[in-house]
């Protein structure tokens, strides 16, 4: 227990990792051994989280937990990693969001154990870049997220599709899971060539990586030159390459194209973890990387930030609505909603040190941590459905609800948390990111309102197209009966509900914590 | 008296080929079992030294001297510093799973083995020599194996060719760094009128700027071929490609990183006045081979061909790093040799694997590969994404000091040779994604026989060292610190 | 024993050698003929060895036989090369028809050997042509040795003509040195040829015309491919071994001693020599099918490196055209004995007849390897230190451009070599079914080839003992 509590962090971070060491040396036919010792090992983490929580000093400025060990001397890097109120939200969120994703796979039946592995180290991968205090740490975790999670859509994903690829090789077809997982890699690793690049020159620049020297050392530079250019110069460029990098995990627009492949072919679980964790990944770099190590070119380049923001809000919500298959339409919400984390970002880069920027900021880590409960369930809603029709397009549905009762009363739970419906937890991040933006990017926070709108409209179209209407009679009878919602699903989003509705009653429990770490960020 | 390790670990793989050799034709289980006890005796030894090095005293240790001749100060003169000891393990590494790998040759293994073993001794040799004359003595020993390895287990349709193309270059390479060692021996007589080929002692010898600015050049090339620098690595690909698999192994895992780190150690180390001057040239074809390999990987269509020019590309990462003569670059550089050697030794067991059961190599013919070979998939894939760079695997650990160091010295190479990462991404995954997944060609149902136990132990023992290096650099960094330091003293002065 | 007595102890032994075997051939049945002469020679000559190397090692250089002979480290250890080739020899002959139970073949070999042994000794003018004309006569007969092979009579015919034209040649330089210097010692010779003119200068010239014979340099080789082809494979090693070693302990001895003031020129004369002899050696080598041709190429180029030594005339330089001929003769050896025992059972010296051999006999393929490895230079054989001595002393001398010539030359003789390897290795005879086409060994072939695979290796890595006999051998003059 003392050894647990001095290194809070790193028995959090790697925990998952020992539990899917575990996993190596059991049995694979064990299959329902492996997915318990996987569900409860992957509570532990929570439970040392929330016991983190007890003794998490929200009023201190800083970071907490520190611990710092050596890891690559040579360059300058050791491995350093700490927490504050914004980084507590996401890891938070990932440790509560991992054992519900593999409750929610307890239906997987092929090479359980490699999922759980997967699914385990992910979760590693993930929490290692919400708690990393250097700069390389951070990018060896943003890296290395991507690994599970590729062979989680190429391996697990949904079989069913093809896509034709030209390549050297010649034309062929391929299973569309596999095309949406390369492309997933692809692109993230050539967004991230230039925040390689980017962090090189930073690390040859002052001899190492820590974050916390070099929020000093990198801001405080400003005059002469660097490689024969003017300072400013570079650091725009940099800056860009770093915002790109992000954008693209986000996603922002136009960088999004990965993003309802990756979700439509990936498993559900997947998906949830997708959507609930991965993304805030990009949004989570905009604030601990980009705000504080740029904040002069951020709040110079906030406008195009607010820009890309305002058009993943909109261009989000419409492709949502053009959308037939239920996956995809819940993929591009994620699009729209993410938009507004960054909106939230450009404004309080904008006017950094305001109370708007304060608002903003919080709103915008609020709306990260709540999109991150939506979006979850949503896709698990999907996989509910999914797994009962093998279908995901909205045409096949109809007038389920009498046939699902509990299921319908669900989904329109959550989906009204989505949608922003006051009371629910989406409400109070949307309206203070507005609320936040609106004296700073006045133009682009209008626009963002028609997406808000669309927002409605695609919910409504989806529910109505689910449980509305007229009833599909071919899933009233005989084989292709739909069945309810079974006791394990409901245990999922049972947690998730709750959040939901807690958040957004009482939003307070975990605001406090950001909106003091906001105020001391800026 | 402290064990005389070195040694030993030279020696092993020699007096088992002469056992091999004595042993009947037909005795092929018990060769198999001589060289797998031979193999695993040198992996054991050559960890037992990388993890006793001493990290506090650096410099030079398990040394032993025996003089060999005397009259001429020729000794036999063996230890390593930081920058040779990861290269015996690899080398231990690699020998122990080219073995496992090459479990199933049944044309005359006792010939196969025994060659094989020859070649390893001589690796062993180079990376050990302190001595310049015996450094040349391994070096051939190590080279001329290769030719017999290729020309008769090679692949039939291009093995002689490129066998001979192969020694050839690399004699020719090796014999201009002769004239160099030489040049050097006689400058240092005529100087301090001592007779030595001790490179302990050529290193203080403090030779003329004008005597180090001509024979840099002719010194490191003729090494830098067996690196595969360009314009000189014509022969590596070819030679990759016709190798059977342990062989192609050996040479791209270990032999290539022979002539870099002879490169290093004879022109960079002992003629510091050269590199200085020349070292611009150095940089500039390294960045070709950086770029140029990877498009080349890029568009070919054999699997041996795209590894074989992706380790043109990463060994001039390699000669990058050495270049820039800063400690990072050449911290990233010494890394580099260790890392790419185990993978691109992964890669082409991998390829082998797939060879030897679907009989072809050719990537637009293969597909769906990972269902039958899952073990071969995964292997694969982790050598991809170590050869990508990706943070956690040890190509990470290489590739981005040296980056770092390329940032000192011109930031314009930095960005655009990090070009190469992404194309080598793309190559990569185009292969994954073609040969490991989608369909399985129909005719190769039911011909897919899964690996053999042996195979699984080199994977994962080839897998477990990326993986543990890319986790914690620590385990090798400090060690490859200690010898760029002792590089760059004599380069640049100082303590 | 007196000090002449001492000076050619060895030649002594051998003639008694030779004069046992004339003595002991009527004893011998005639299917023990072969056995009885072959060890009764190799015995024989190996005995020599011993005793002399017991007994005869001299120690200040001296001269005996009023002035004839030298007897010093440098005609000492020749005298152990030539014993040692010809003991290796005569085991070779033994299980070579008409040869091996003929003892007159035994009894030439000896002569033979009596003569290189003086060659390497005599420090006269007159003694040096005795002595070698005592070489060459055996050889000659040697050489044409199977009367019904026309190939064999070719070759001792032709060798007969170019050895009595160059012979004679050499016989007019010496004529003129003795005109000129008006004695036929070398220490004499060396006071009056001190200056350079028109004679001197032509003199060293038809000096070198014989000797360039000797030792196959280009451009007097021509006769080395068509000799070697014809005459029985143990006897082209001898020639090509101990009899070019011969020319060359000549040469040493004589340049050295005799036209130490003349260094320049025959040194230039010389290096232009050995650069023309390497590549016309090594690039026609390249066209060879049959193996016996090839190898001659091969030792013409093999002259050529081992010149390189004398060129650069150092310290270092003497020593190692002394090393490199140890090594050499050892590897040139067993070149020509393996391919005495393999074309002895395949009947032809094509080149393809080789194709599968090391599935014939895995053992003699390996010996194969060693001995074309040494040659083309590789560690860890006798090879690679005798060139990397050689070239080590050009360098030192500043004779740069002939190393680099060196360098391109032994590139094409990888090639070669390693080529002749692959037929050994790759290639597999028509039908595949080498297994039922064994290569038998008999004893005194596996005994001399181990002893000469070994001694390849000790040369090429433990090198200091032979280094010594070799610094002595130089420094002993």
């Amino acid at each position: 227990m003392e050894f647990m509590s001095t290194h809070l962090l790193t028995s959090i971070l790697f925990f998952p990792v020992v539990v899917a060491l575990v996993l190596l040396f059991l049995p694979s036919d064990q299959q329902k051994l492996i997915r318990w010792t996987a569900f409860i090992g992957s509570l532990i983490p929570l439970g040392l989280t929330i016991w983190m929580w007890t003794q998490f000093n929200s009023t201190a400025a800083g970071f907490q937990f520190q611990e710092r060990y050596p890891w690559y001397d040579a360059l300058g890097s050791s491995f350093h990693i700490g927490i504050d109120g914004i980084s507590f939200s996401m890891v938070f969120l990932t440790t509560l969001l991992t054992p519900i994703v593999i409750l929610a796979s307890f239906g997987i039946t092929d090479r359980v154990k490699a999922y759980m592995m997967l699914f385990l180290f992910l979760e590693m991968g993930m929490l290692g870049v919400f708690m990393a205090l250097d700069l390389l740490i951070f990018f060896v975790f943003w890296e290395l997220g991507l690994v599970p999670m590729y062979f989680l859509i190429n391996q697990w994903g949904s079989p069913k599709g093809e896509r034709e690829v030209n390549s050297i090789f010649g034309k062929f077809t391929m299973p569309s899971r596999n095309y949406a997982s390369f492309k997933f890699m692809i692109y993230t690793m050539a967004g991230s060539l230039g925040l390689l690049l980017a962090i090189q020159l930073i690390g040859v620049l002052f001899g190492t990586y820590d974050l916390l020297t070099l929020y000093e050392k990198w801001t405080s530079l400003t005059d002469g030159t660097l490689l024969g250019m003017p300072v400013a110069q570079v650091k725009t460029v940099a800056f860009w390459a770093f915002a790109v990098a992000f954008a693209l995990k986000v996603p922002v627009w136009p960088f999004h194209t990965w993003l309802p492949d990756a979700h439509t072919d990936a498993p559900t679980a997947g998906s949830m973890i997708l959507a609930g964790v991965l993304l805030k990944l990009g949004a989570y770099g905009f604030i601990r990387l980009v705000l504080p190590l740029y904040p002069a070119e951020s709040a110079q380049y906030a406008g195009a930030l607010a820009f890309l923001a305002m058009m993943a809000i909109v261009f989000g919500a419409f492709a949502s609505y053009g959308q037939t298959d239920f996956k995809r339409l819940v993929a591009y919400s994620s699009v729209n909603h993410m938009g507004f984390v960054l909106l939230g970002i450009a404004a309080a880069a904008a006017s950094a040190g305001t109370m708007d920027a304060h608002i903003a900021m919080s709103g915008a880590v609020l709306q990260m941590f709540n999109h991150g409960l939506s979006s979850a369930g949503m896709f698990f809603l999907v996989g509910v459905i999914y797994d009962r029709t093998h279908t995901r397009n909205l045409d096949d549905f109809g007038g389920l609800f009498p046939l699902v009762p509990v299921y319908g009363t669900i989904m329109i739970f959550t989906s009204m948390a989505s949608l922003g419906l006051p009371g629910l937890n989406g409400f109070v991040s949307e309206f203070m990111v507005v609320r936040g933006a609106f004296p700073v990017l006045t133009v682009y926070t209008a626009l963002s309102m028609i997406g808000l709108l669309f927002t409605g409209a695609y919910i409504l179209k989806g529910i109505k197209k689910v449980l509305h209407g007229p009833l599909n009679e071919h899933w009233a009878h005989g084989e292709h009966r739909l069945t309810e919602i079974n006791t394990r699903e409901i245990l999922v989003m049972a947690p998730l509900m709750i959040l939901i509705l807690v958040t957004g009653i009482w939003p307070m429990w975990i605001l406090d914590v950001i909106n003091k770490a906001v105020t001391m960020l800026f | 008296m402290q064990l005389p390790i070195l040694s030993v670990i030279v020696f092993t793989p020699l007096v088992a080929a002469v056992i091999m050799l004595m042993m009947k034709p037909t005795m092929k289980t018990e060769v198999r079992v001589t060289a797998l006890a031979a193999a695993t005796f040198d992996l054991f030894l050559s960890g037992w030294v990388y993890f006793t090095y001493n990290m506090q005293a650096a410099g030079y240790q398990f040394l032993e001297k025996y003089s060999w001749l005397p009259q001429l100060g020729i000794s036999y003169h063996v230890g390593v510093d930081g920058m040779s000891a990861p290269l015996v393990l690899l080398t231990g590494v690699v020998m122990f799973t080219g073995v496992l790998i090459s479990w199933g040759i049944d044309d005359r293994p006792r010939e196969f083995f025994a060659f094989l073993f020859l070649l390893a001794g001589g690796v062993f040799g180079v990376f050990v020599a302190l001595d310049l004359f015996m450094l040349f003595f391994f070096y051939e020993i190590a080279v001329f194996p290769m030719y017999l390895l290729i020309a008769i287990w090679g692949w039939k349709v291009t093995r002689e060719y490129a066998a001979m193309k192969l020694t050839l270059y690399l004699f020719l390479g090796s014999v201009f760094s002769l004239v160099g060692a030489l040049a050097m021996y006689f400058a240092n007589y005529q100087m301090h009128g001592v007779l030595t080929f001790d490179m302990l002692e050529l290193e203080k010898a403090g030779f003329p700027l004008l005597f180090q600015q001509i024979w840099f050049l002719p010194t490191f090339m003729g090494f830098a071929i067996l690196g595969g620098i360009f314009p000189f690595h014509n022969w590596s690909p070819d030679g990759h490609v016709a190798a059977p698999t342990a062989v192609s192994m050996f040479h791209a895992g270990v032999l290539m990183k022979l002539g870099a780190f002879a490169a290093l150690r004879v022109g960079i180390m002992l003629l510091p006045q050269g590199a200085l001057v020349w070292k611009d040239l150095i940089f500039g074809l390294a960045t070709v081979n950086v770029i140029y390999g990877a498009f080349i990987a890029m568009i070919q269509t054999d699997m041996k061909y795209v590894i074989g020019f992706s380790s043109v590309s990463h060994m001039g990462l390699v000669a990058l790093g050495f270049s820039t003569l800063t400690r990072e670059g050449m911290l990233g550089a010494g890394v580099q040799m260790f890392s790419h050697g185990v993978m691109t030794a992964l890669f082409f067991a991998a390829v082998g694997m797939v060879y030897d059961r679907a009989h072809t190599r050719q990537i637009p013919e293969l597909g769906g590969m990972i269902k039958p070979l899952p073990w071969v998939g995964v292997a694969f894939i982790i050598g991809g994404l170590v050869s990508m760079g990706m943070p956690g695997f040890s190509g990470f650990v290489a590739e981005f000091p040296i980056f770092m160091g390329v940032w000192k010295t011109q930031w314009v190479v930095a960005i655009a040779a990090s070009i190469s990462i992404v194309i080598t991404a793309a190559y990569i995954i185009m292969v994954i994604r073609k040969v490991f997944f989608g369909e399985v060609p129909a005719h190769f149902e039911g011909h897919i026989t899964p690996i053999s136990a042996l195979d699984k132990v080199a994977i994962v023992t080839l897998c477990g060292f990326m993986v543990a290096l890319g986790v914690y650099p620590a385990l090798m960094t400090p060690m490859v610190s200690l010898g760029v330091q002792n590089i760059l003293r004599l380069v640049f002065g100082g303590a | 024993m007196s000090l002449n007595l001492m000076a050619i102890l060895p030649e002594i032994l051998v003639l008694l050698v030779g004069i046992l075997v004339l003595v002991c051939d009527p004893f011998f049945k005639d299917e023990n003929r072969r056995v009885g002469l072959g060890w009764l020679t190799a015995g024989g000559l190996t005995a020599t060895l011993a005793i002399s190397l017991l007994a005869g090692q001299p120690g200040q250089p001296a001269s005996a036989w009023g002035g004839m002979v030298r007897y010093d480290w440098l005609s000492f250890a020749f005298k152990m090369f030539f014993i040692f080739a010809a003991a290796i020899t005569a085991l070779f002959f033994m299980d070579v028809d008409k040869l091996g139970r003929r003892a007159e073949a035994y009894v030439l070999l000896t002569a033979s050997t009596i003569g290189m042994s003086l060659m390497a000794s005599s420090s006269d003018l007159v003694m040096l042509y005795l002595a070698i004309e005592t070489t060459s006569i055996p050889m000659y007969v040697l050489s044409g040795f199977m009367l019904d092979d026309q190939k064999s009579t070719e070759s001792g015919f032709k060798y007969l003509l170019f050895g009595a034209m160059t012979s004679a040649v050499f016989l007019y330089g010496l004529s003129l040195v003795y005109g000129f210097a008006g004695s036929t010692s070398y220490e004499v010779v060396a006071l009056k040829f001190t200056s350079l003119n028109i004679v001197s200068v032509g003199v060293l010239f038809l000096i070198l015309v014989g000797l360039g014979f000797k030792v196959s340099l280009a451009p007097f080789h021509f006769w080395a491919p068509d000799t070697y082809e014809g005459a029985p494979s143990p006897v082209a090693g001898v020639l090509s071994t101990a009899s070019k070693a011969a020319g060359f302990a000549v040469l040493i001895r004589l340049l050295l001693v005799g036209f130490p003031a003349m260094a320049e020129q025959w040194q230039l004369t010389l290096a232009i020599m050995a650069a023309i002899t390497m590549t016309i050696g090594n690039l026609v080598a390249l066209a060879q099918k049959n193996i016996k041709r090839l190898l001659a190429y091969s030792s013409i180029a093999h002259a050529g490196y081992a010149l390189i030594g004398l060129v650069a005339n150092n310290e270092l330089g003497h020593l190692s055209v002394v090393f490199y001929l140890l090594a050499y003769i050892l590897t040139n050896l067993a070149a020509f004995g393996i391919i005495t025992a393999f074309g002895r059972i395949a009947g032809s010296d094509e080149i393809r007849a080789y194709d599968g051999m090391s599935r014939r006999s895995p053992y003699l393929a390996l010996a194969m390897l060693i001995a074309f490895l040494s040659l083309a230079g590789m560690p860890p054989f006798g090879g690679f230190i005798a060139k990397a001595l050689v070239f080590a002393a050009a360098v030192q001398a500043g004779w740069y451009w002939l190393v680099f010539v060196g360098i391109i030359n032994s590139i094409v003789g990888v090639y070669y070599y390693l080529t002749t390897m692959k037929y050994v290795y790759l290639y597999r005879m028509e039908g595949e079914n080498e297994e039922s086409f064994p290569i038998p060994m008999s004893r005194p072939y596996v005994i001399a080839l181990v002893v000469l695979c070994l001694g390849i290796i000790m040369v090429g890595s433990f090198f200091a003992p032979w280094f010594d006999l070799a610094g002595k051998a130089a420094m002993g003059l």
